[in-house]
């Protein structure tokens, strides 16, 4: 059938995507690992905001947490192990009309991508980007991450890890241009998604940690801060995220902290005692790297030809 | 090289002082001289070699210029190792290659001209300008070792001319070391009887930049030193040239390189710094820009290769260009890219290895990492120019067959090309040599994204946008659905499409030619920088009588067909490679135990063929007369 501009554009308006339209496949997730309640979230996202599929991209790159894009019915990019970013930043690069995501462990980003990862930081470019914390590495049985709190027994360190765990907030609240730090629970969808939501709408590189279950390989890992809801620290404000009432009977540990300040955030990401969940760090004005680089000319055939034959030109003999 | 009455009368020169008044002026006609010009980092000399080899060129005359580079930016003054500058290979008729040993050489201090005569590159009886500061310096050692080293140069029967540079420039600059590359430019041009005019207009385009004072303060530099050898130096050299009447541009390989990408219509190129593959970037970077490309300086090797990726993925090829370390960095990415069915375009300026082996230096050790490299099966495309103005073409043809094919294409240059400059015709710009406008268009129903074609093994690629097209590549094996592969049949389906698809290639590729006669005694087959060398020496065994020829193989996955038919009409065959072999002379190597050089392990495994080498790793351009020497030898056996 063959339409009009005008008439496809009429058309595209009219349609209204429901969740289905976003979900491919039965995640092969284990039961209660929280990628599923990411999923959950992302997919209600993609509906709500009413996201083109064929013009949304996610990236990731291996582990658990990287299987992600194949559970959406938008384009995926499924990549090596810790190379989602430069991925991603060359998507965008390309093809700044793109809406790009990236799904990452603690191992693919902490660790054998921790350099891309900082860079990643730096360039800024218009991206979302979710952290599966589960802070243990799974697709591969149960190996000590960046992530695993010391002492973490594994199959690696069978008496336990023998280093502090890294803290990607602190971590990536000490790089230039970082523009948008969140942390989330998967067991508090709610705040899940209204950060989520707010990483999306930020436009920048959105980074969002989320610190997820592992029902597998460290079942009773975060019992503490399940168990009791004081540990959780909600962190809110008028421009970031707000509590429920609902939301806020459970969680009494509530903090105001303006996503402006970016000493009190890393104030608030240093607490390792409490999980602080809401948005640390929000910056709309930093530049995005994609923006500084498109000089916006249209590349036509007469330009390049133009501009060949001035290089050309130089090199006269 | 004609001698005559005339030269052998400068010879007698040998070792004069320059300051008495030139007595004979005759000019001695040359078919060719090979020319040095050399100082410390910083002084000049690569500057003052480039711009008379343009001046060459606009006179008509063919050329070839090679840099001579030390590894380090700012080697100690006055080392042996420290050298800098170029040599320029000046001829009659078209120049393919660096040729032997320097005619003629122009040292700013007698410690960098050491390094080059031991390295084995003067000719015997070689003329030698010399800056002469170093003899009065207030620097007794440097005294001392500027008087051993004259001595040595006279007792090993070179032609020492002792030339007053700094105490002449002075006259016109209060910083000589600044200048005095323009002074030894002019003297250069009285040498070769090259027009004066165009050395000022040599001088304007160089500095073009600048302000008019910086162009006229080197131009009264360049007179200065014209005058000068005018007055007092008594030979000159007339190289008649033989002009194309085509219009010409004279650049490098890394140039060409860069403009072969701004031609091919290709957006982005993802890079980190690695010598000797960066000055590609650097140009991109200026030149590319400015029409809307983007140049990407990544945060290491891996992200630029993954970077290039991506941006292949989303939108029109890109590219990603690097040199050996750089590019065994990116194999776990070429291998994604082969898997995935993402074009993309790898340069590798090869450089010495293993490791981080020799930077600045010439060697073809990356071909078989080039075509078997990444874990497991990941067939791609490797090519390898053998020429600089290949370096431009093999860009836009790199480039559609990523596109057609939807794969991994290599271009194998190295440091020789990527740092000589040779005049070739004048690129005439094609629409058609651009990339087409990605494809947004919907997919049609029942479409799937990798539906192999089952001779050709070709996918149509769904590209972002595209509605309808939506799936997730993966690195992972797959099915035509890009579904994650669980049973066995379909890896199988998998890796032969990839395969086919060089097939496929394959019998769109033409035989290569053949260099001599169809048939003969012995072929010699070389890929790359080497072929100028090698056609050199192959016409000159040939005007003896030798039935010798070569051919160059420009593809070396897929190859090119019909090489076998073209070594059987041949008794031996031989590759001439700058890559390690084993030595068939060394104790322990014998049939058994010899490792041979990539190309000739390649086509003996692949045809049956007893195909012998000769390589050297001296990080040097292979001499014509070296490859006459190994021929010959060859011949004989």
């Amino acid at each position: 059938m063959k339409l009009s501009a005008t008439k496809q554009l009429l058309e595209l308006y009219k349609e209204q995507l429901a969740l289905e339209d976003y979900q491919s496949g039965v995640p092969r997730w284990c039961t209660g690992c929280g990628d599923n309640a990411i999923l959950t979230a992302v997919q209600r996202l993609c509906r709500d905001e009413g996201l083109r599929p064929e013009k949304t991209v996610f990236v990731s790159g291996i582990g658990c947490s990287s299987r992600f894009p194949h559970y959406m019915k938008t384009y995926g990019f499924h990549g090596i192990h810790g190379r989602a970013f430069p991925v991603a930043e060359g998507i965008k690069m390309s093809r700044p009309d793109l809406t790009v995501f990236v799904n990452t462990g603690d191992g693919d980003c902490c660790s054998i991508g921790a350099a891309h990862w900082i860079h990643a930081l730096r360039y800024n470019m218009n991206m979302t980007v979710f952290l599966h914390d589960n802070q243990i590495y799974g697709l591969t049985k149960k190996q000590a991450s960046p992530t695993s709190p010391i002492g973490t027994r594994s199959n690696t360190t069978p008496r336990g890890s023998y280093l502090e765990a890294l803290n990607p907030l602190t971590v990536s609240l000490g790089v230039s241009n970082v523009s948008f730090i969140a942390q989330a629970v998967d067991w508090i969808p709610e705040t899940l998604f209204e950060i989520v939501r707010a990483a999306y709408h930020h436009t920048g590189f959105s980074f969002v940690r989320i610190i997820q279950r592992c029902p597998e390989w460290l079942p009773k890992a975060l019992d503490p801060w399940l168990q009791d809801p004081a540990r959780v620290q909600l962190v809110h404000h008028a421009n970031g995220v707000q509590i429920s009432p609902n939301l806020a009977r459970v969680y009494k540990n509530q903090v105001e902290h303006d996503p402006l300040d970016i000493h009190r955030a890393r104030e608030i990401a240093s607490n390792t005692e409490l999980i602080p969940v809401g948005i640390l760090y929000r910056n709309p004005e930093v530049p995005c790297y994609e923006d500084t680089r498109h000089s916006g000319a249209l590349r036509t055939v007469e330009m390049i030809r133009k501009s060949f034959e001035a290089e050309v030109d130089k090199y006269s003999v | 090289m004609t001698t005559t009455t005339a030269t052998r009368k400068a010879s007698a020169k040998s070792g004069v002082k320059s300051g008495a008044k030139a007595h004979d002026q005759a000019c001695v006609t040359l078919k060719e001289h090979i020319v040095e010009i050399i100082s410390d980092s910083g002084e000049g000399a690569q500057r003052c070699g480039q711009s008379l080899g343009s001046i060459a060129a606009r006179m008509g005359n063919g050329v070839w210029t090679t840099e001579i580079i030390p590894a380090e930016i700012r080697p100690p003054a006055r080392s042996v190792a420290g050298a800098s500058g170029n040599r320029i290979r000046i001829g009659s008729d078209y120049v393919t290659n660096g040729g032997d040993e320097t005619d003629l050489v122009v040292a700013f201090n007698e410690q960098v001209l050491l390094g080059r005569v031991n390295a084995r590159e003067l000719k015997p009886g070689c003329i030698i300008l010399l800056e002469n500061m170093w003899r009065t310096h207030s620097d007794p050692n440097i005294v001392k070792s500027y008087g051993e080293v004259y001595d040595r140069l006279l007792k090993a029967d070179y032609k020492v001319y002792e030339i007053p540079m700094e105490e002449e420039c002075l006259k016109f600059t209060t910083n000589a070391r600044r200048g005095k590359n323009m002074f030894v430019l002019g003297i250069l041009c009285h040498i070769y009887n090259f027009d004066l005019q165009a050395g000022r207009e040599q001088i304007a385009l160089t500095f073009g930049k600048k302000e008019q004072s910086v162009i006229d303060a080197n131009v009264v530099l360049l007179e200065a030193g014209y005058r000068w050898a005018k007055a007092n130096i008594g030979f000159s050299f007339h190289i008649p040239a033989t002009p194309t009447g085509k219009k010409q541009i004279s650049i490098n390989g890394n140039t060409s390189l860069a403009l072969g990408v701004m031609a091919s219509g290709m957006d982005i190129c993802a890079m980190y710094p690695i010598t000797p593959a960066t000055s590609a970037s650097h140009y991109l970077s200026e030149a590319f820009e400015k029409v809307g490309g983007i140049v990407h300086q990544a945060e290491d090797e891996i992200a630029a290769c993954a970077f290039a990726i991506g941006a292949s993925y989303a939108g029109k090829c890109a590219l990603t260009i690097t040199s050996g370390p750089g590019y065994s960095l990116k194999q776990e990415g070429l291998g994604l890219a082969v898997m995935a069915e993402i074009p993309l375009v790898v340069v590798n300026v090869q450089r010495g290895g293993p490791s981080t082996g020799q930077p600045t230096k010439i060697e073809q050790g990356d071909m078989l990492t080039a075509i078997f490299g990444s874990h497991g099966d990941a067939p791609k495309v490797v090519m390898a120019p053998s020429t600089i103005e290949d370096c431009f073409y093999a860009v836009i043809t790199a480039r559609r067959i990523a596109e057609t094919f939807n794969t991994v294409v290599v271009i194998l240059s190295d440091a020789s090309l990527s740092s000589s400059q040779q005049p070739f015709d004048r690129p005439q710009f094609q629409e058609s040599w651009l990339a087409p406008p990605i494809d947004q268009s919907p997919v049609p129903e029942g479409a799937r994204p990798y539906d192999w074609d089952p001779v050709t093994g070709i996918a149509q690629r769904f590209i972002p946008g595209q509605p309808g097209g939506m799936h997730t590549v993966t690195g992972l094996a797959h099915d035509r659905d890009s579904h994650v592969a669980y049973d066995p049949d379909i890896n199988q389906e998998g890796l032969r499409a990839r395969s086919l698809k060089l097939a496929a290639l394959q019998k769109t590729l033409l035989p290569p030619e053949v260099f001599g006669g169809k048939e003969g005694d012995l072929l010699v087959i070389g890929w790359g920088s080497t072929k100028g060398a090698i056609e050199e020496a192959v016409a000159a065994l040939r005007a003896e009588g030798k039935k010798v020829s070569s051919t160059h193989l420009r593809f070396l996955q897929p190859m090119q067909p019909g090489i076998k038919e073209i070594m059987r009409r041949f008794k031996k065959v031989m590759t001439i490679e700058t890559n390690w072999s084993d030595q068939p002379g060394d104790e322990l190597i014998d049939a058994d135990s010899r490792r041979y050089s990539a190309l000739a392990t390649l086509l003996r495994a692949r045809y049956l063929v007893d195909v012998d080498c000769w390589t050297e790793v001296r990080g040097q351009p292979v001499k014509p007369r070296t490859i006459r020497q190994v021929l010959l030898a060859k011949l004989e056996k």
